[in-house]
């Protein structure tokens, strides 16, 4: 807040710009002004309001307010400009970019494994669903897609449904939390990190795991994962229906939600709108079963959908797809089965035998032996793939996921090179805060705080 | 699929990073928008992808060699495709869009996707057919991404890709517009997708493909005063200068690769 310095002076003086002169001249933060073709704008960094525009102010309606771009409740530097007159919405822009960090383009100066690693980064509650989906057009554009492993298959349904339920914890507690809710916040958050537990078990990372690779896996599962999974399993149904018993009746939560941002199926399909927030208006469209990959044809689940459209229908279609989550994720349980986790052409697998030492995770002793001191030809080929890597035959391939917010599309092309030459990512959360304005329009301010958390966009994804 | 075969010498040897001019014919600023197949019946496309191990011919392994070596390009598939989604959506379009052979100049099939090479001109009617048709019904459009080919044969380098999703008929279609560097203007699709607003800024923001009908074509991810479109390939990269006796990381297509 800066308080304004200015000498000062009238209007009339300087038609073009000035400041604000309260009558008694008083004031700490006078806001300065310029004068345009729809009228006097004003700008306010502080103060009082009725200090800053005056008693006699009468275009005082149309206030054009700033949210963000770091606002708590924006999931990110999202910065929504906001026309209100008192408490109503009458515009609704969107503006966005602020996280924009060249994955794409990144992406084409590394092989196709590295690419990986900037991939899980774009939309950061859900990395694996990145990986995969970038894994799968990859395989696709190599034609082996009917060459990766069995337990590989698995596997990555498996993580990706555990993060699905991560990723929706946190819109609960996120969402939770800019309604004031903070039990909700602290029950999301709680759950979320049994999640991470498990996720860091099974892949070493957090976050960002870089975990599914081109041809299947970075690793196979460790030992004790099964048993860990199938506890979390028996725990997590009891959270579920505790957020039941603490939200889905609760009247204040119910206030702020129901008949709120009401978006139906056409003006989702015309927006681009997919994922539970389509689901929400009552069109049952879940790539894994209209579309399905990984074999989720196999799997018994069902894709819960409400008739209502509006932000506590999609809050009751992400709760309900936790339960369905879970389901798939025991079916993987029971599924797994000894194999290999990599495609077995050699010319496409990463060499890399991985395992726990002395000092943490490395290339296996016996691996290093083998390349070191007994096969030269291992050693060559080893380096071979990991600083040039594999050629990929030219052409251009789209494959499309269910993410946990949407449709995640990657639009692969290949020059023929060990390199990308272009990676597109159709982002769910970018094309779904398209959609803002239609929720937001004609609602209240403090409704837009709620059709923001209600889309559940993840800036990592939407700038990229 | 054609391997990359018979490369050569690139006798200019300036440039490492794949900018140049075009190896035969062709007019890098915009020749033959509107003429025949520029791309011959044998499916490669003269270009000049610069190449060390995947060239044939002179035996250079060390990545500086500079070698060109052609980027090759999917022909033409024939009918009947051999694959049914890709019939189902050419023979319904074929049915209800008289036009079809002036509005495509190609249709390819390559790993069960069909793409469908457009005339900017036509755009707009394809796709008002392609929504609306009880017979293909691509209710959705999934994605729009800008591709830049230098080294496209036509001169046409930028081209605007459309993923479409029949939600009806559970198909995908792929449409592809390219336009040249010195002219990139195609209609736009919001008018038919609302949903194409925010993917052509981006496209117009990292490529400099221009959308002419979009209701506001600014910038979406770099600031408004930005200059250039960073996603093309001949856009000047930043290397990363190092704390030591005033070194400096080269940009990453100056460095040396193999691809």
């Amino acid at each position: 807040m800066t308080p304004s310095t200015s000498a000062p002076h009238t209007s009339t003086a300087q038609p073009t710009n000035g400041t604000a002169q309260p009558t008694d001249g008083s004031s700490a933060y006078e806001a300065g002004f310029t004068e345009s073709a729809a009228g006097r704008v004003y700008t306010v960094t502080g103060g009082d309001w009725e200090e800053i525009l005056g008693a006699g102010e009468q275009d005082a309606e149309r206030i054009v307010v700033n949210m963000g771009p770091q606002h708590p409740s924006t999931h990110g530097v999202l910065r929504l400009v906001l026309e209100i007159e008192g408490e109503t919405v009458t515009e609704t822009r969107l503006v966005i970019g602020y996280l924009h960090t060249g994955i794409e383009k990144s992406c084409e100066y590394r092989t196709w494994t590295q690419a990986v690693t900037f991939l899980t980064r774009a939309d950061y509650l859900s990395p694996l669903y990145n990986e995969a989906a970038y894994c799968l057009s990859v395989e696709k554009l190599l034609g082996i897609t009917d060459d990766i492993p069995e337990r590989a298959t698995v596997i990555r349904v498996l993580v990706m449904e555990l993060q699905r339920i991560s990723s929706h914890l946190v819109w609960l507690a996120t969402g939770g939390m800019e309604l004031g809710a903070t039990t909700a916040m602290i029950f999301g958050f709680r759950e979320r990190e049994k999640i991470l537990d498990l996720l860091e078990l099974i892949t070493g990372l957090r976050m960002n795991h870089a975990f599914i690779r081109p041809g299947g896996l970075a690793q196979d599962l460790p030992d004790g994962t099964e048993r860990a999974i199938r506890e979390f399993l028996v725990d997590m149904p009891k959270r579920i229906r505790e957020y039941h018993r603490l939200l889905t009746g609760q009247p204040i939560w119910k206030a702020r939600m129901v008949d709120v941002n009401v978006l139906d199926a056409a003006g989702c399909i015309a927006l681009g709108v997919t994922g539970p927030v389509l689901r929400a208006a009552g069109l049952p469209w879940d790539l894994r079963k209209t579309m399905p990959y990984c074999g989720y044809e196999t799997y018994e689940f069902d894709v819960p959908t409400a008739l209502e459209a509006d932000s506590f229908a999609r809050y009751l279609v992400r709760l309900e797809e936790m339960g369905e989550s879970l389901k798939i994720v025991e079916q993987c349980l029971d599924r797994l089965r000894p194999g290999p986790v990599m495609v077995a052409d050699k010319k496409i697998a990463w060499p890399a035998q991985l395992s726990i030492g002395a000092d943490g995770m490395g290339n296996s002793l016996a691996h290093i032996r083998n390349i070191m001191g007994t096969s030269m030809e291992a050693l060559i080929h080893h380096f071979k793939l990991v600083t040039e890597g594999f050629r990929v035959p030219p052409g251009q391939v789209y494959t499309q996921i269910e993410s946990p917010r949407g449709e995640l599309g990657y639009h692969v092309v290949s020059d023929g090179g060990t390199r990308p030459f272009r990676v597109h990512v159709r982002d769910p959360s970018f094309v779904n805060l398209q959609a803002v304005p239609a929720l937001t329009e004609g609602g209240q301010v403090a409704d837009v705080i709620v059709g923001v958390a209600s889309v559940d966009p993840v800036l990592g994804g939407v700038d990229r | 699929m054609t391997p990359p075969d018979g490369g050569s010498l690139d006798e200019s040897g300036a440039t490492a990073n794949g900018s140049g001019e075009l190896v035969d014919g062709g007019n890098p600023d915009g020749g033959n928008p509107d003429g025949g197949n520029p791309y011959g019946g044998n499916g490669v496309r003269p270009g000049r992808r610069h190449d060390a191990f995947g060239s044939g011919g002179t035996g250079d392994t060390s990545g500086f060699g500079r070698l060109v070596a052609p980027a090759p390009v999917l022909a033409a598939s024939e009918r009947p495709f051999g694959d049914s989604d890709a019939d189902a959506v050419y023979d319904a379009l074929e049915r209800v869009f008289p036009q079809l052979g002036d509005a495509v100049e190609r249709a390819v099939v390559d790993r069960g996707e069909l793409t469908l090479h457009v005339r900017r001109e036509s755009l707009p009617a394809l796709a008002q057919t392609l929504r609306d048709d009880p017979g293909l019904r691509f209710e959705l459009l999934s994605s729009l991404s800008g591709v830049d080919y230098p080294d496209d044969i036509t001169g046409r380098r930028l081209h605007s890709v459309v993923h479409l999703t029949s939600m009806t008929y559970r198909r995908r279609l792929r449409l592809e517009v390219s336009v040249a560097d010195a002219d990139p203007t195609l209609p736009s699709l919001t008018s038919v997708w609302p949903t194409a607003d925010w993917h052509e800024r981006e496209a117009y923001d990292l490529f400099g493909i221009v959308y002419t009908g979009h209701p506001g074509l600014t910038r979406i991810m770099m600031p408004d005063d930005w200059i250039g479109h960073p996603q093309r390939k001949d856009y000047p990269l930043g290397g990363i200068p190092v704390d030591y006796k005033g070194a400096t990381v080269p940009p990453p297509d100056e460095r040396r690769s193999y691809s």
